[in-house]
């Protein structure tokens, strides 16, 4: 007897929803195992671990402020994807967004503060972008694969953080890799008392809506639909497919820097080697698991997060490293890349 | 029984039956069942191969020749009946225990790795588990398989410099070369040029003397009653006739496929008289190999008449209407439609003069398969739709529901995904969009190529419903019965040149039969 791999018919609308839950809960299931390998008991830890990340106010709104950058490179990879642009490169492109926002913010002097956060935004989103436009122009003029090059200039940008912030943006009379603080005025409000829930959260959420809105509603997102279904076919019905992608990278690049923007202005105040923990690669992650639907995006960088958060309480009561975070997330994306893949398939025995 | 029993009459008994227990048939396919889903794609058929003989798998699209055929070669399993191979039962779970039973199968697009040499394509996938790869005795049994069926193609030529016929022939080589016995060759002739039809025409003769059984999928009627011993004809999913060659007719078989009398016609053909509207000068095309593929074609197509152009594929047609779609800036000359001359490389200038384009490829050029109908039909004119930067949709749905009424097209609803309509259905979709606008120009490359009989006529009442509504319509067809049904004047493309261009009703099949060929004509 084999198995092999049949396609099937279109499933109905709610097996589309499903499938993500039945995915997580699955993962969940999967990461029994290592938890159990680390020590752990299976329902204490998952009982802390969720705990850890909703069952407070305080802790709740820790798993907002997660979930915000991650819900920006989500946004990023997701309305890349959906053109066809391969854009694996959120970390840097949120790099660069963190940059610009902390230069802004550093030597934004003493603007009132709607003005300054407004600054420091537009900034961080057009050197997101303007990052993100290096491997777009590459593909469309000289046909140049952009998952190579989005990825590789990731480590490029790193560099040029590390450059600056050991010479132009290092603090005066610091050793360490660290810039000067970025001004009052140019940080991001906290908007709930006794939590670090800041302007980022909403402006993640307004993102998520804007990018829906754009997706469906207008004749930008039609095209950049027909640009990843079929580039040829809408070149033939007159799109100009380089000005789609182009401009698709810009909007990607800008979402991912905006998520660098909310780690220098709403969290560390400075720019630092260290601001992102890879939350330009997990946005990937993000927007899979979220089925590259902005909504859906929105969600699962919650539980990412949920995850990450839970994870730093499960350690300290179960003593089971926080790195299962990590595992569980990579686990998630297997497991949304094995049902994704029954949706269009299903597993059919074969008899010899 | 009756079939076999008139088979037996006129089937040459080249081989004996020893080889079965007790059996004359190569291949017994007995009441087989087939669903996809809720869709019945062959209910009972019962099918017979014998020895040395080569018979014709006869239907239109849908009609379940492949899906037959693809049970047989092991892609699918059969939901019921039985297969027997030789008088022994089997049951297939893949090609490869198809290809160990000695079936071979030729698909319409072929599975060779172009950047390999023939040599090499013809050995992959059957050199066991040994280590090294013995190519000296594959050369030597492939050598001998060349001499004996008559299949010259040089062994270290790499496939992607052959011609569509010479990758046919490698694809065939490949089968034999795995001791095939059983050839199912999918609509073979396709691709070919009526000169490599010939030589596969012959081939297959040779093969079926020296006691290879061929199944031949086709819906041409004349190559069936060309090569055929026998022929098979499905409809909806079930056998609808079979019939020994010497006693049925082209008409007959007609008839059978599609259930009803089929008019023999030529449309009412006009002389020109409008203005020209479309009009092509010394137009000079490279394709993607960098080559010459369009050679300073000039044409002049008037309001209201179509010029049928005919030609042998992969004679720069192709490249052609490419360059007129907008889609390849050709390397000179320049193509004008009424009078304003359209920039180079720009699909949307040519959607801007009002030309209605109907792609050669469907699937991959003409349609957003993933996309839903109503999607499709704005590709070109969504601005149209634009408020504010948004699409209004409920104009949108509103625009699509007309057409889909109008063009008769059968789709779940304007929101249901391309891909899951029919291929008569899909044409219908592009023909919708590109001929609802009264466009001033049609170019039109292969408008019907692998649709059924009932679709190729309402493609050709729209074509010709433009044409009385006074657009120029280039024609751009393999299909000579098309040209010759359709076209008020007929050219001939060959090797990126017009040969010879006539009105319809001043010309023959004969001439331009020697124009395909490249013999110039001695009147023009």
């Amino acid at each position: 007897m084999r198995l092999t791999l049949a396609k099937r018919a279109p499933l109905p609308g709610w097996i589309q929803v499903l499938v993500p839950v039945g995915a997580i809960l699955v993962t969940l299931a999967l990461s029994a195992i290592p938890i159990l390998a680390a020590g752990g008991d299976i329902r204490l830890s998952y009982a802390s671990l969720f705990r850890g990340a909703l069952g407070t106010r305080y802790n709740f709104l820790e798993t907002c402020v997660k979930a915000a950058p991650l819900t920006f490179t989500g946004l990023a990879a997701a309305f890349a994807f959906r053109a066809k642009f391969w854009n694996i490169g959120g970390e840097g492109q949120l790099l660069a967004g963190a940059i610009a926002a902390a230069w802004t913010g550093i030597h934004i002097g003493s603007l009132p503060p709607a003005a300054a956060i407004s600054l420091v935004c537009i900034a961080g989103f057009l050197a997101g972008g303007a990052w993100a436009a290096i491997p777009a122009i590459l593909k469309t003029k000289y046909k140049v694969d952009d998952v190579v090059t989005s990825l590789l200039l990731n480590y490029v940008m790193w560099h040029i953080m590390g450059y600056l912030l050991f010479g132009p943006l290092q603090m005066p009379g610091s050793s360490w890799p660290r810039s000067p603080a970025i001004a009052e005025a140019a940080r991001f409000p906290v908007l709930l008392v006794r939590s670090r829930f800041h302007l980022g959260i909403v402006l993640a959420a307004a993102a998520v809506l804007i990018v829906w809105f754009i997706n469906s509603k207008t004749v930008f997102g039609y095209r950049a639909k027909a640009v990843g279904v079929n580039p040829r076919a809408a070149a033939f019905g007159g799109i100009n497919v380089n000005s789609v992608i182009l401009k698709t990278a810009l909007i990607s690049g800008g979402l991912a820097g905006m998520a660098g923007v909310g780690e220098a202005a709403a969290i560390h105040f400075h720019l630092l080697m260290d601001i992102s923990p890879g939350f330009g690669y997990s946005g990937i992650a993000v927007a899979m698991l979220g089925r590259l639907h902005p909504l859906g995006t929105a969600l699962s960088a919650f539980f990412f997060s949920v995850i990450l958060v839970g994870a730093q309480s499960m350690s300290r009561i179960t003593g089971v490293p926080t790195y299962i975070a990590e595992v569980i997330q990579g686990m998630s994306l297997l497991v949304m890349l094995v049902a994704l893949l029954l949706t269009e398939y299903r597993i059919k025995a074969v008899r010899n | 029984m009756q079939a076999a029993e008139l088979c037996e009459k006129i089937t040459p008994r080249t081989g004996s039956s020893s080889d079965g227990p007790n059996s004359p048939f190569v291949v017994e396919m007995r009441s087989i069942r087939k669903t996809f889903l809720d869709v019945t794609a062959s209910s009972d058929v019962n099918f017979t191969l014998r020895e040395g003989e080569i018979c014709a798998l006869l239907g239109e699209n849908g009609a379940g020749k492949t899906t037959l055929m693809n049970i047989l070669f092991g892609y699918y399993t059969a939901d019921g009946g039985e297969i027997r191979i030789r008088g022994e039962k089997v049951s297939f779970s893949s090609p490869g225990d198809a290809i160990a039973r000695g079936i071979g199968m030729v698909h319409q697009h072929f599975t060779l790795v172009p950047s390999q040499t023939v040599l090499e394509n013809v050995v992959v996938g059957s050199t066991g588990r040994r280590f090294f790869l013995d190519l000296a005795s594959a050369r030597k049994k492939l050598l001998a398989l060349q001499e004996r069926f008559g299949l010259s193609v040089d062994p270290d030529a790499p496939v992607w410099t052959l011609p569509i016929g010479g990758q046919q022939k490698v694809e065939i080589l490949k089968s034999l070369y795995r001791n095939a016995r059983i050839l199912i060759l999918d609509e073979p002739t396709a691709v070919l040029a009526p000169l490599e039809t010939k030589g596969l025409f012959s081939t297959l003769k040779i093969l079926a003397a020296e006691g290879c059984s061929v199944i031949f999928i086709s819906h041409k009627l004349r190559e069936v009653m060309e090569i055929a011993d026998r022929v098979v004809v499905l409809a909806k999913g079930t056998v609808a006739a079979e019939r020994n060659i010497s006693e049925t007719s082209e008409r007959e078989l007609a008839n059978l496929m599609v259930g009803r009398e089929l008019p023999e016609r030529r449309y009412q053909s006009v002389k020109r008289t409008g203005t020209t509207i479309l009009e092509i000068t010394g137009l000079t095309v490279k394709n993607d190999r960098n080559l010459l593929a369009v050679r300073d074609v000039s044409l002049k197509i008037a309001s209201g008449e179509i010029l049928g152009l005919a030609g042998v594929s992969g004679n720069g047609q192709r490249e052609l209407a490419e360059a007129l779609f907008g889609l390849r800036s050709p390397v000179s000359g320049s193509v004008s439609l009424d009078e304003n001359q359209l920039p180079p490389g720009s699909p949307r200038a040519a959607i801007a003069s009002c030309m209605g384009r109907i792609p050669e490829d469907r699937m991959t050029t003409g349609l957003l398969l993933e996309l839903s109908v109503e999607d499709n039909m704005i590709l070109e004119n969504h601005c149209r739709f634009r408020k504010t930067g948004m699409l209004h949709r409920p104009s949108v749905g509103k625009y699509a529901d007309c057409l889909i009424n109008e063009f008769g097209i059968k789709t779940d609803g304007r929101c249901a995904e391309a891909r899951t309509l029919s291929g008569g259905n899909l044409q219908k979709i592009i023909i919708a969009r590109e001929l609802s606008g009264a466009p001033r120009a049609v170019v039109a490359a292969q408008p019907t190529r692998g649709l059924d009989v009932g679709a190729i006529e309402y493609v050709h009442g729209r074509i010709l419903e433009a044409r009385n509504n006074g657009a120029a319509i280039l024609l751009i067809s393999e299909d000579l019965d098309e040209i010759f049904q359709l076209s008020d004047r007929v050219a001939v493309m060959y090797e990126g040149k017009i040969m010879g261009i006539a009105g319809r009703d001043e010309t023959s099949r004969e001439e331009v039969g020697l124009w395909m060929s490249g013999v110039e004509s001695t009147c023009a």
